[in-house]
């Protein structure tokens, strides 16, 4: 093993100052350097002393105690994505660590930043099958961006150092540092600098301004174009430069899960939502775009869905900061590697001042069919049966389209994410690529606390709910201002529709027989309410927003509801169904 | 008209997911640039494990570059597969460049050991001509045993195994494949610049 030292290039002089610290008090240390004000977490042997030197900084650092480490992570994903900062996460090792994973898994694909602190049994004991001991490095070794193991205190600066800057540079992504208890024990001379680059490791490439003219020429001929836009925007900070491109262009601009609220919802240039369960002229319109430039964005195959039909007639642009996800799934006629607001600022300079009327009418023309067909039953429902989307819309009038959206996974998220009205960036966390369920709730709380000065709803489904449903005590202890929206439908809604429409009705253990939520929320002194009858929904709602702190609040939607469009799995984007 | 979703079924469950797969594969080098870090064989692993691709073979060593260790890495598949493997490998944080090469883009080698009886070689000259004619040699030659020693590519040191066999092999091992390109300015020279801190 080499030194980390040498690894890391660019460093400034250590400070001259020494300074005798365990390696605990290092980590506590560093914490407050890198300014880390919320953790989460769960304590355990091998991580004690770690939180025995955490007890003396309670005034600067908050400790959020979770009831599960997968509790614990979810809300450091919350709030990562809530604030923009690095999420942090403590846990011991063995089982404690084992239960991260599920959050490191779902940051890694979703590209959020986390730094996991991991304690390890003491090296001495490293491979004996100690009491708690697992191979953290290799189990989290496929669903990091990076992880290292810690025997002695003295690697602790500079490992850490790293672990933060490799979390929040670049493409984000999580980090998992597992370190022994001898380490944290162990007594040495603490000096910390921030690490700003490693020799092995290009956080951004280099804009080629080549491939960026090329881009603009094309964009500038194009009849059609078309902008897809992910999460790349908002993890860039571009949602400004983003606006500027668009309205320069006149180019329609259809936004993934994850790209949800880098533009404002109402946007005249938002045609809505790609995928699956989006919206109908986004996907439909693919194939018959002559120019396609994707903004942050990957290609996921919820997105594509048959890639042999997909958008064969269009040249790619394709706007990314990570040179393995050009032509991955979609082969780009143009990459412009780079991140997304060096490459917009750029490209900006280079597009003709257009407006693309007849080819946004399309669009709007789609709009108008989906609405007769979809959005205006789910919204307003000509039946006494309560739907998903009117509950999200009456939750829209009442915050005035400004709250952060929190969901699970499942039906309601897809309602969620289709209904929901954006006024501002980073109000949207949802778990997109691992489809994590359980992850609502405690990264509803995670979102509470990153940003104590919005509106936070938490959109979860029956099923998900009782995944992580212990966290509601997290709620209580942190007086977290969570607002829990439960819709519940009785059922696994999304693996029930599925096997309504693709396995003959057949409904093999999707239906819940479940608990009383109401008594649940109650026992875990939540303010709580339960809506069956349309009547009483709006204001129910009312009062849910309104209420200063944590509140719990669940409507009966109807059981046997489809969420449509949709895109079958298998099927071209141009194959979407309405009903 | 009515829409039928068990016929959306059914035609998935005719749909060939293998047709989406360009199918001819061929031999490539696949060469990494890295530090010298624990784990990071499992994390370059991994990308294999993950699109369930054979590595043939494996081997790490020095490279030119003090410091900079290199992974030689022997493949059969797609060219596409290849290259979006070679992508995955250099996003790793401790890898500084990776590329891949075609048969015809590098001089590679193999070496192979053989283990024979003492006593074959007392029985005539003929493993003698054979090892001879292989342009192999004798590592070693013990009370009871020989050591032969080959190398080249797969297919010379399969030649000398086959040879051999009538006389009975004790042992074979085979090393994994070395490779260094046919570029004038290989990727070493990217690392170069890298390390120089004047690449791209």
């Amino acid at each position: 093993m080499e030194s980390l030292a040498a690894t890391s290039t660019k460093q400034k002089k250590p400070k001259a100052k020494k300074e005798i610290l365990s390696g605990a008090d290092a980590v506590i240390r560093i914490l407050q350097e890198e300014n880390v004000e919320t953790i989460f977490g769960y304590p355990g042997g091998a991580i004690m002393p770690v939180y025995d030197a955490m007890y003396d900084h309670g005034d600067t650092i908050d400790h959020i105690l979770a009831r599960h480490e997968q509790g614990a992570i979810h809300a450091a994903q919350g709030y990562a994505r809530a604030s923009g900062k690095v999420g942090v996460c403590l846990a011991t090792s063995g089982p404690g660590a084992t239960n991260l994973i599920t959050g490191i898994a779902d940051a890694q694909i979703d590209s959020t930043p986390l730094v996991c602190i991991t304690g390890q049994v003491p090296s001495a004991l490293l491979g004996s099958d100690a009491f708690q001991e697992c191979d953290v490095l290799g189990i989290s070794m496929p669903v990091t961006k990076w992880n290292f193991q810690i025997t002695r205190a003295e690697e602790i600066p500079t490992a850490l150092a790293k672990a933060f800057y490799l979390a929040r540079s670049g493409r984000p992504g999580p980090v998992v540092i597992d370190i022994t208890k001898d380490a944290q024990f162990e007594k040495f001379d603490f000096k910390y600098e921030k690490c700003t680059s490693i020799r092995s490791y290009v956080p951004k490439p280099k804009l080629n301004h080549a491939k960026v003219a090329e881009a603009a020429e094309l964009i500038n001929n194009a009849e059609r174009p078309y902008i897809l836009f992910g999460q790349g925007v908002i993890l860039a900070n571009a949602e400004k430069e983003f606006k500027q491109f668009i309205e320069k262009t006149g180019i329609p601009s259809a936004w993934t899960i994850m790209g949800l609220s880098a533009l404002e919802t109402d946007h005249p240039l938002n045609v809505g939502m790609l995928g699956m369960h989006g919206n109908y002229g986004p996907n439909l319109l693919t194939n018959e775009c002559d120019v396609l430039i994707a903004i942050g964005m990957r290609f996921d195959d919820r997105v594509t869905g048959n890639l042999s039909k997909y958008a064969k007639q269009a040249k790619v642009i394709h706007l990314e900061i990570d040179p393995s996800e050009i032509d991955k799934n979609v082969p780009a006629d143009i990459p412009v590697l780079g991140d997304a607001k060096e490459s917009l600022t750029e490209l900006i300079k280079l597009v003709n001042p257009n407006s693309h009327e007849k080819w946004l009418q399309r669009f709007r023309d789609c709009d108008k069919l989906e609405w007769e067909k979809v959005i205006e039953e789910e919204l307003y429902p000509t039946t006494d049966i309560l739907s998903m989307g009117e509950v999200i819309r009456i939750i829209n009038e009442k915050t005035n389209d400004d709250h952060i959206l929190v969901t699970d996974v499942g039906q309601h998220q897809m309602v969620a994410c289709r209904y929901t009205k954006f006024s501002r960036s980073k109000s949207n966390i949802t778990s997109g690529g691992l489809g994590t369920m359980g992850f609502g709730l405690p990264a509803g709380i995670g979102a509470a606390l990153g940003a104590p000065d919005r509106t936070v709803v938490a959109v979860v489904g029956d099923g998900g709910l009782q995944m992580t449903l212990q966290e509601l005590a997290t709620i209580y202890q942190t007086k977290a201002k969570l607002k829990v929206l439960l819709l519940n439908n009785e059922f696994l809604g999304m693996v029930r529709q599925w096997q309504q429409l693709f396995f003959e009705k057949r409904y093999s253990s999707t239906e819940l027989i479940n608990p009383d939520f109401q008594q649940l929320a109650k026992g875990f002194y939540i303010p709580t309410a339960k809506v069956t009858e349309r009547e009483n929904l709006e204001k129910a709602i009312e009062e849910f927003i309104n209420y200063d702190g944590a509140y719990f609040l669940e409507v009966m939607v109807g059981k046997e509801n489809n969420v449509f469009p949709m895109v079958p799995s298998g099927s071209g984007v141009a194959e979407i169904r309405l009903e | 008209m009515y829409f039928l979703w068990s016929q959306v079924a059914r035609e998935l469950q005719k749909f060939d997911w293998s047709d989406l797969m360009e199918t001819e594969k061929q031999e490539f080098t696949i060469t990494a640039y890295t530090e010298n870090h624990v784990g990071l064989l499992h994390r370059i692993t991994i990308i294999f494990t993950k699109r369930k691709i054979n590595i043939e073979s494996l081997t790490t060593s020095e490279s030119e570059t003090e410091g900079i260790h290199r992974f030689t890495i022997a493949v059969t598949e797609t060219e596409e597969q290849v290259i979006k493997v070679v992508k995955q490998i250099e996003k790793q944080v401790e890898v500084l460049k990776a590329d891949y090469y075609t048969k015809k883009e590098v001089v590679q080698q193999e070496l192979a050991l053989y283990k024979i009886s003492t006593k074959s070689l007392t029985n005539g000259l003929e493993v003698e001509r054979i090892v001879r004619e292989h342009n192999a040699r004798f590592l070693t030659i013990e009370k009871h045993f020989v050591v032969i020693e080959k190398s080249g590519y797969r297919r010379e040191t399969k030649a000398l195994f086959d040879e051999l066999k009538p006389f009975g092999i004790n042992e074979f091992v085979r090393s994994g494949r070395i490779a260094v390109s046919r570029e004038r300015d290989g990727i070493g020279k990217d690392v170069e610049r890298m390390l120089a801190g004047t690449e791209a």
